[in-house]
């Protein structure tokens, strides 16, 4: 039995349908991602999962039990959250212990769990200042910590490293990845981030108008991406696309854009192939070989963007306009004529219609 | 445990006891509140018979206008009886000058503060802020005696600049702030692009401030139209406004009192407020708060 | 074009381009200074002088005070201030926070509710006077309501009562002004961080519990603003006492702004009434000092940020 399991979830606003009919298994100790663009539908899942939204329809399941109409408090949850909500006018001991002074726990093992839970967290001298003496990045530990007293058998992330700079977000973000694996507790973790998600999760969820579009594990979602949408959407530098046909040459699939042609020896096809069809062509920057011996010819390097390991460099050739990554050893300059080549087995194709992987 | 099938908890129900409170409540708050606008409605369409023999509460029998024409144009205050609508007339006499001067100069004076940097303005504005505090019983006499030296003490340009002098501290705020909360790229583009003092003020800072100029003037008209203290004491006998003759209306009665027409004048009274009010909404609170909150 | 010497555009220019600004400002100044500076000074050296209708210019020390403080109608008057004010305050704050509350949790028709709420503040208090005395009026009003409605010994005749017309005022004073506070302390409710309400849950802190412990002290500024707004209100009460009851019965709702008027324009003491003015000014001292030091002083959280 999964620690989470949404089931045919229905969720709606009035009479706006947020999910129709999501279903979800997470299971024991996983870190999960929910991925996807603002408004996607991911925070909303997550606040269902916590019991902060009223389901319409559908059954919420966490470690074995039916907790759909269950209050918050009784899930057996944790959350933490973007702004950290941390009571203002408490000191960093209340804010930790608040909850569980609720509960009614006895005060040697409130101090016992604050004192575990302030020391895991490296926020031990911190515990007497209140929040608003505290940096961002103190304020998230907190907020973990706030989490981490309750025992919970699931731990829910709202975005929670969104609203730190980048310095400190790869700090926590190492922190939180560090807790997993200590607890080896089950995570939900919301973000619109890639790297977090590919970085953090066992498995990622990439959301898109309230529906899921992928679940997979980040090797997946990154490399077999089950749509145009999820293969835009993970992955910096982004996906080259290319828009052409299928063909079908004597010995075998041909993609063509207008005069460049690939034979698509290799490529794991999903579906049958239809000669004429309109599709798309994904490529991941990093996949592009340059100086293959056989290949597209006739392409010069137009932009490059130099990032110390790395050199990105635009190529065109009047027509069509390919990103490549190439290592930051090699020299390139503005101008020089390459020759591209693309490995079938790197590649993606989308139906151009539907965007869905073929 | 056995597993649980069943959902644990309840289906939350969407009419719990709680919201029954919460709204009875509110309902009664807002019956409370409402109670004595009701009653002074009531009353005000009412025969002095009816109001004698039945209770405050009724709904009238036969529904009267009568006490309104009389408040409006009979009724005396002590040995003229002109009705209120002579303490109308004054009070949008007063109020006209009064509110288009004070939002002038609070806006002036706003805009000096945020963007130019005057010495021993922040002293000036600190000042001004206290000075918004204090009551009026502080500087009345003196007052008296300046405007009484000047020669205009009890006319209408007198209570029209006392007016502007209570209003200044209120309005020079509001502006402040309002101009402060802008970016300050836009001041000095203006600067660069040549602007000078009363230029940036008219081109380009007055335009943008219509939505303080209608909080000010949400703010101005209610709080001039219902003042009583300054108008008792500054306006004079020939401008005494509203607020003061409904007061002589009502309370210098000789002899036997017109409970409808006294009503009926305080309903007439507190209409135009009261129309500013729920025309505004949103406005209003708006107002409130920006007077409310400090610099 | 003439080569500019480094000093060329210093002081004369910059003082010109500046002077539309100083003349700007010239009639604020000329105000702050004849009128809030001025006449306050001029009213506590009247305050320190025997002026009776008019002003004598004699020094007699603190004669005028020590007459005032002996004299019963100020007796009773800061009495009723004193009574008023805290009442009043206590009234307000309650109802208004109580009002704020309830009007956050996702209510149908908030929007009317805030207004009706809101509505008597819009009104003069000569209006609050009148109609509040009307509707407390022991021959027709409340009291005859309820004794035709059966209860014929039910006696609420407070306003011509010389020990409970302060408490009339009271009940106009809230009922004006409860509406206010709501605005400001909902105002302040809902720039309360959505994830706090959402990570008390969490937590399971009881609704009650969550407003006492966690919302009220957020909303501290906007109490502390309430209750200086408020205080310096109770300080300022005049027109609602002459609408209402004209200081009676008797004397017994005579406040001190009133006992300044009267002294000034009816009763020829000049010398009486600032000196009463005066402590109405040092009263609303020590009501602001405090708090302005709060907020702009130097330890202030808004200098500190």
């Amino acid at each position: 039995m999964g620690a989470v399991s949404v089931r045919d979830v229905t969720v709606a606003f009035g009479s706006l349908r947020v999910f129709q009919q999501l279903s979800l298994e997470v299971e024991l100790g996983e870190f999960v991602v929910l991925l996807g663009p603002s408004g996607c539908g991911k925070s909303t899942l997550l606040n269902a999962i916590a019991g902060l939204l009223e389901v319409d329809a559908g059954e919420i399941w966490i470690a074995g039990r039916n907790v759909t109409w269950e209050e918050p408090k009784d899930r057996g949850i944790a959350m933490v959250f973007q702004s950290y909500a941390l009571y203002p006018r408490m000191n960093v001991r209340q804010n930790l212990s608040f909850g569980l002074k609720m509960a009614k726990t006895p005060k040697d093992e409130i101090e016992r769990k604050v004192a575990q839970a302030a020391a895991l967290l490296q926020i031990d001298h911190l515990l007497d200042r209140r929040p608003d003496q505290l940096s961002g990045g103190q304020r998230q530990r907190v907020a973990i910590g706030r989490a981490l007293v309750r025992d919970a058998a699931v731990f829910l992330f709202d975005e929670p490293l969104s609203n730190l700079d980048a310095q400190l977000r790869n700090e926590l973000r190492v922190e939180i990845k560090r807790l997993h694996q200590r607890l080896g507790a089950t995570m939900i973790y919301v973000t619109h981030d890639q790297i977090e998600a590919l970085t953090l999760a066992d498995r990622i969820v990439v959301m898109k108008d309230q529906k899921i579009q992928q679940l997979g594990s980040p090797a997946d979602i990154y490399h077999t991406p089950a749509n145009q949408f999820v293969a835009g959407f993970v992955g910096s530098p982004r996906m080259n696309f290319l828009t052409g046909r299928l063909e079908r040459a004597g010995n075998g699939p041909l993609f063509v854009a207008g005069a460049r042609q690939l034979p698509l020896d290799g490529y794991a096809f999903a579906s049958a192939v239809e000669p004429g069809r309109p599709v798309t062509l994904g490529i991941r920057p990093e996949h592009v070989l340059v100086d293959a011996g056989s290949g597209w010819h006739g392409f010069q390097v137009e932009i490059i963007e130099p990032l110390g390991a790395d050199n990105l460099v635009w190529c065109g050739d009047g027509s069509l306009a390919i990103e490549v990554r190439l290592p930051g050893e090699r020299p390139v300059q503005l101008g020089t004529p390459l020759t591209l080549g693309l490995d079938p087995r790197r590649i993606s194709l989308f139906a151009a219609d539907s965007g869905e992987r073929l | 445990m056995s597993t649980l099938v069943q959902p644990a908890g309840r289906r939350p129900r969407h009419v719990t006891w709680g919201r029954i409170g919460v709204y009875a409540f509110l309902l009664s708050a807002a019956a409370f509140i409402l109670l004595p606008l009701y009653i002074m409605i009531l009353t005000s369409l009412k025969t002095m018979d009816e109001i004698r023999l039945g209770n405050i509460l009724a709904w009238p029998t036969v529904a009267t206008i009568e006490p309104w024409i009389k408040a409006w144009s009979a009724a005396c205050t002590g040995l003229t009886c002109d009705g209120i609508s002579v303490g109308f007339l004054n009070s949008v006499r007063i109020l006209i000058p009064s509110v288009v001067l004070s939002i002038l100069a609070g806006a002036i004076n706003g805009y000096a503060l945020a963007f130019w940097r005057v010495r021993g303005a922040d002293l000036l504005f600190g000042i001004l802020l206290i000075g918004a505090f204090i009551p009026y019983q502080v500087f009345i006499y003196p007052l008296v005696r300046l405007f009484s030296a000047f020669g205009i003490y009890n006319t209408l340009a007198n209570i029209v600049i006392v007016h502007i002098i209570f209003g200044l501290p209120i309005m020079t705020l509001l502006f402040r702030n309002f101009y402060s909360s802008l970016p300050p790229e836009l001041f000095s583009a203006a600067r660069v692009d040549g602007g000078g003092f009363w230029q940036i003020f008219l081109r380009v800072m007055l335009p943008m401030s219509t939505p303080m100029l209608i909080v000010a003037t949400i703010l101005q008209v209610t709080g001039i139209w219902n003042d009583f203290i300054l108008g008792l004491v500054f306006a004079g006998r020939d401008n005494l406004p509203m607020t003061v003759q409904l007061n002589n209306i009502v309370n210098s009665t000789q002899g036997e009192r017109a409970y409808n027409v006294d009503m009926a004048a305080t309903v007439l009274t507190a209409l135009v407020p009261l129309l500013v009010y729920f025309v505004s909404g949103r406005w209003f609170v708006r107002g409130i708060a920006a007077g409310a909150v400090k610099g | 074009m003439a080569i500019a010497l480094p000093a060329a555009t210093t002081r004369p220019r910059r003082f010109a381009r500046r002077l539309p600004a100083v003349l700007a400002l010239a009639p604020a100044a000329l105000v702050v200074i004849v009128v809030y500076l001025g006449c306050m000074l001029w009213t506590i050296r009247i305050s320190l002088s025997s002026t009776k209708l008019l002003p004598v210019n004699d020094f007699v020390g603190l004669d005028q005070y020590l007459r005032l403080f002996s004299n019963a109608r100020f007796q009773v008057s800061v009495e009723n201030l004193v009574i008023f004010g805290l009442l009043f305050l206590l009234g307000t704050l309650v109802l208004g926070f109580l009002l704020a509350v309830f009007i956050d949790q996702r209510v149908r028709g908030e929007g009317v509710f805030r207004t009706i709420y809101l509505y008597p503040h819009a009104m003069s208090f000569v209006v609050t006077g009148l109609v509040w005395q009307w509707f407390l009026n022991p021959g027709l009003g409340l009291q005859k309501l309820v004794r035709d409605a059966g209860f014929e010994t039910f006696t609420f005749d407070w306003i011509v009562s010389k020990e409970m017309v302060v408490y009339t005022l009271v009940m106009a004073g809230i009922w004006q002004s409860a509406g206010l506070v709501m605005a400001l302390l909902l105002a302040g409710l809902r720039g309360i961080d959505e994830d706090i309400w959402k990570a008390t849950r969490i937590d399971g802190i009881p609704t009650w519990r969550t407003y006492v412990s966690i919302v009220l002290p957020m909303l501290r500024p906007m109490v502390v603003t309430a209750v200086v707004l408020q205080s310096i209100a109770v300080v300022k009460v005049y027109d609602l006492v002459v609408a209402m009851t004209k200081g009676g019965p008797g004397t017994a709702s005579e406040t001190p702004a009133k006992f300044v008027m009267d002294h000034l324009f009816y009763r020829n003491n000049v010398g009486l009434a600032t000196a009463c003015a005066t402590i109405m000014l040092l009263t609303v001292i020590a009501v602001l000092t405090p708090w302005l030091y709060s907020q702009y002083g130097p330890n202030s959280q808004r200098r500190g940020r």
